[in-house]
């Protein structure tokens, strides 16, 4: 027991546990917003892998590792823009349509890479986002450290999460957002687009899914791989209902499930002889269903969600 | 038309508004003014095109022809935008939908201030809006819990707060659309005195409605539709119920009447049933039901009746007590059972417990003898025989609709309660329950139903008759009994009882004081 003890305490546990997190602080945030207006986004997934793309393309082709993560959201955005045009006018399944977007980001995005990159074996690399050493933060006696091998990306999306709350919950924007996604008929009555408000809301919750790719290839690797976000897009939106589509439960979800990813890791090596791997590696999964079916039973999901709206319809 | 008030007191015009969906024509031509401080009716009965008048004025549709005008705020009338509830908001229309449009988890206030403020704005400023509809309420007597979502909100208070949406916005014009339908007895008149206290402030409003009772009592002027032509626009001094009821269904009305009738032997007896828990609750009931009879069950809504009602149709198992059909005890009901013993069900909530609003006519129809051979062969349905069966009751029970095909969600009302009696009296039931079997309904559409329930009366069904309206269970019912908290009262042959005893008895006086 004191080896877990020891996984426990040490600052490196901690700091995969925020690196692994990242991306799916991202994910959960931009799903939780586009929830929240009414509209599941199954596009996250492909969303995802188009910002891992985009953003590092842009930056392999010289565009800088800020202007790498603007193409990422951008990418983001777009793909976010033909799922809302698809579920909010012409009110199509949500669940058909973020497959769709899922599909055909992601094959666009390979395809795109390969007629780039036509004889490439092993992926060029780019100068990825280095480690941000903040000064008084990384003082700090236990978590400095954790916080010191973490760079801007991961800043950002912390900072993202207060954003989040405070947009959603002190702003007009947020409340018209929350409103949508309870009873869109109560957001027309008083004289605002569902439309607008909507798909407004699903382009940036987009954009936002995007930085969760471009962490993968601008700060978790310096390279873009084939099927590297191997279903971190389909947890975020496991996260989106175990978080009860609050953001700062959102940010715990995400930790809890990084830490679990992380500990599952360090446990292997203590006790991966006489246990087979592919045990750990299941236990995040299994851990985030036995909290979904522990949290999400009492959730309070937005009552719109998936219910298409159309005006003048009784 | 009468000539109401001078040029600058009116604070909208309807000018010569015609609107049509495909065939019909929902409005045809209508026109109308409204003064400052007015409140007028807009009567008409289940489909004379109110609610349609109403959604053109804020905007929910555009008018095919005509224009609507109102005062912005200067002397003159300004043509209002066609098609934007934001234009119509901007220039002081506030309506409250028949069907609330809050969203349920957020508070109260949020509720109110939704789209009140730029969006663009860093922060929303609750504390003057809070201040400013404390003093609302105050001057209005309109209290809601500002803070409390709406979901824990009771209807009377949910419809405050949508009152409130409007006053916030400093509306000159309020459109009520059937605001009674959802309110008790009691509700509806704080309502009603709250309407005049805010006339009396100089709001001009509007309230559709079908009941004539209200208008009267309520009304400055009262406005008729029908078949969407204003056919009447009339000071309401100059009215009586009567002349309203003619104007509004375009003959002469027939009243219900009961004759004495000759109950027989006990067709279905509970006896000591509890049922249920909390507010619904039913605590050791007692019901004896001959053939041959209406039995009214009076009550103010939520006092039992619907844990009643799920007893009787076989949703709810009694927790204790027993019930019998026909001297046999009933065990193990289910809403199937119960249909095949002879047991007819006409839900509180037609809407959601009446119908498939997806499904067409003929499936709601066929749906509760789905299994009979007539309706199936070989685990197939039979199309063409179901569709016959529907075509021959949309023509016995005079079920408007466009053709058996239609989905029974476009209906009105009043046509989703005929599907609903056709398919559960056409069956010759032994015992029918009807629970607020009116409610919400026009004078045309009750006395179908009073008609239908007095006829299976006739040959010799029992009929469970549980309803708010006092009117409707004096007229019809054989013997009254009176549902408060939970506890049956015994039944009372009618001609022994009257409207002031019954009243008591629904707010829990007699025998005992109610807190």
């Amino acid at each position: 027991m004191t080896e877990i003890l020891d996984i426990l305490i040490s600052a490196n546990f901690w700091a995969a546990a925020l690196r692994i997190a990242t991306p799916l602080i991202f994910g959960v945030i931009g799903a939780l917003v586009c929830e929240r207006a009414g509209v599941l986004n199954l596009g996250i997934e492909g969303i995802f892998t188009a910002g891992a793309m985009a953003g590092w393309m842009a930056v392999w082709l010289g565009a800088g590792l800020w202007g790498g993560v603007l193409v990422a959201a951008m990418a983001g955005a777009f793909f976010g823009l033909i799922h809302a045009i698809l579920t909010v006018p012409l009110g199509l399944s949500q669940h058909v349509s973020g497959i769709g977007v899922t599909l055909f980001a992601t094959s666009l995005s390979y395809f795109i890479y390969r007629t780039a990159l036509p004889d490439v074996s092993s992926p060029p690399r780019i100068e990825a986002f280095k480690p941000l050493d903040i000064p008084l933060l990384s003082d700090l006696p236990f978590i400095g450290p954790a916080l010191f091998q973490q760079t801007a990306l991961t800043f950002l999306a912390l900072a993202l999460v207060l954003a989040t709350a405070y947009v959603l919950y002190r702003t007009p924007l947020g409340l018209a957002i929350r409103a949508v996604g309870d009873n869109p008929a109560a957001v027309e009555s008083q004289g605002l687009s569902v439309y607008a408000i909507r798909i407004g809301t699903v382009v940036a919750g987009s954009a936002i899914m995007a930085l969760g790719g471009a962490f993968l290839t601008m700060s978790a690797f310096d390279a873009f791989f084939f099927g590297m976000v191997n279903g971190r897009g389909w947890i975020c939106i496991a996260l989106t209902v175990f978080a009860s589509w609050r953001p700062g439960k959102a940010l715990i979800g995400a930790l809890l499930f990084g830490a679990f990813d992380a500990f599952q890791v360090r446990l292997q090596t203590e006790v991966g002889s006489f246990i087979p791997g592919q045990v750990f590696l299941m236990m995040p999964y299994l851990l985030s269903i036995a909290a979904l079916i522990v949290v999400a039973r009492k959730a309070d999901y937005p009552r719109a969600l998936l219910v298409p709206y159309f005006r003048g319809q009784r | 038309m009468t000539g109401p008030a001078e040029e600058a007191d009116i604070v909208l015009r309807l000018d010569g508004i015609t609107k049509r969906f495909g065939a019909l024509t929902a409005n045809g031509d209508v026109s109308l003014d409204l003064s400052r401080g007015e409140i007028l009716a807009l009567l008409g009965e289940n489909g004379a095109g109110k609610t349609t008048l109403m959604n053109i004025l804020f905007g929910h549709y555009v008018a095919d022809e005509g224009r609507v005008l109102v005062n912005g705020g200067g002397d003159a009338l300004v043509e209002l935008e066609p098609g934007s509830p934001h234009a119509a908001l901007e220039a002081g229309i506030g309506m409250v939908h028949q069907h609330f449009t809050l969203a349920e988890n957020l508070s109260a206030l949020d509720n109110i201030l939704l789209g009140t403020e730029r969006l663009a704005a860093l922060a929303s400023s609750r504390a003057p809006a809070r201040r400013k509809l404390e003093e609302l309420m105050a001057r209005s007597g309109l209290t809601v819990s500002l803070d409390t979502r709406i979901s824990q909100l009771s209807v009377g208070e949910k419809q405050r707060v949508e009152i409130l949406k409007a006053l916030y916005r400093d509306a000159r014009v309020l459109v009520l659309d059937e605001p009674t339908a959802v309110l008790t007895p009691q509700e509806s008149e704080t309502l009603f005195e709250t309407l005049k206290k805010l006339a009396g402030d100089g709001l001009g409003i509007i309230f559709i409605s079908h009941k004539l009772a209200e208008v009267i009592a309520s009304s400055h002027r009262v406005a008729v539709l029908r078949g969407g032509r204003k056919v009447a626009d009339l000071a309401t001094a100059e009215c009586d119920q009567r002349k309203l009821a003619e104007l509004m269904v375009g003959h002469e009305i027939v009243e219900t009447v009961r004759t004495p009738g000759s109950p027989g032997a006990s067709l279905f007896v509970l006896k000591n049933v509890s049922a249920g828990d909390g507010r619904d609750a039913l605590h050791s009931v007692d019901l004896d039901l001959k053939s041959g009879e209406i039995l009214g069950i009076a009550g103010v809504s939520g006092n039992g009746q619907t844990t009643l009602a799920r007893v009787i149709s076989g949703l709810g198992a009694p927790t204790s007590g027993t019930a019998e059909l026909e001297g046999t005890a009933l065990r193990h009901t289910s809403a199937r059972t119960m249909i095949d013993n002879g047991l007819a069900r006409i839900p509180e909530d037609r809407h959601h417990d009446g119908i498939v609003g997806a499904m067409n006519v003929t499936e709601n129809l066929a749906i509760e003898t789905i299994r009979k051979p007539e309706n199936q062969r070989f685990g197939l349905l039979r199309f063409a025989a179901m569709r016959e069966k529907a075509r021959q009751l949309i023509k016995a029970y005079d079920i408007r609709c466009q053709s058996e095909d239609s989905p029974a969600r476009l209906l009105s009302g009043g046509n989703i309660q005929k599907i609903v009696l056709a398919r559960t009296l056409e069956a010759e039931p032994k015992v029918v329950l009807a629970a607020q079997p009116s409610r919400g309904l026009d004078v045309g559409a009750t006395y179908d139903v009073h008609q239908r329930l007095l006829a299976a009366r006739a040959r010799g069904a029992g009929v469970i008759l549980i309803s708010e309206d006092l009117d409707e269970l004096m007229r019809l019912s054989d013997r009254i009994a009176v549902i408060h908290r939970g506890h049956l009262s015994a039944a009372e042959p009618t001609e022994s009882l009257d409207r002031g005893t019954l009243g008591l008895r629904m707010a829990g006086h007699g025998g005992e004081e109610a807190a």
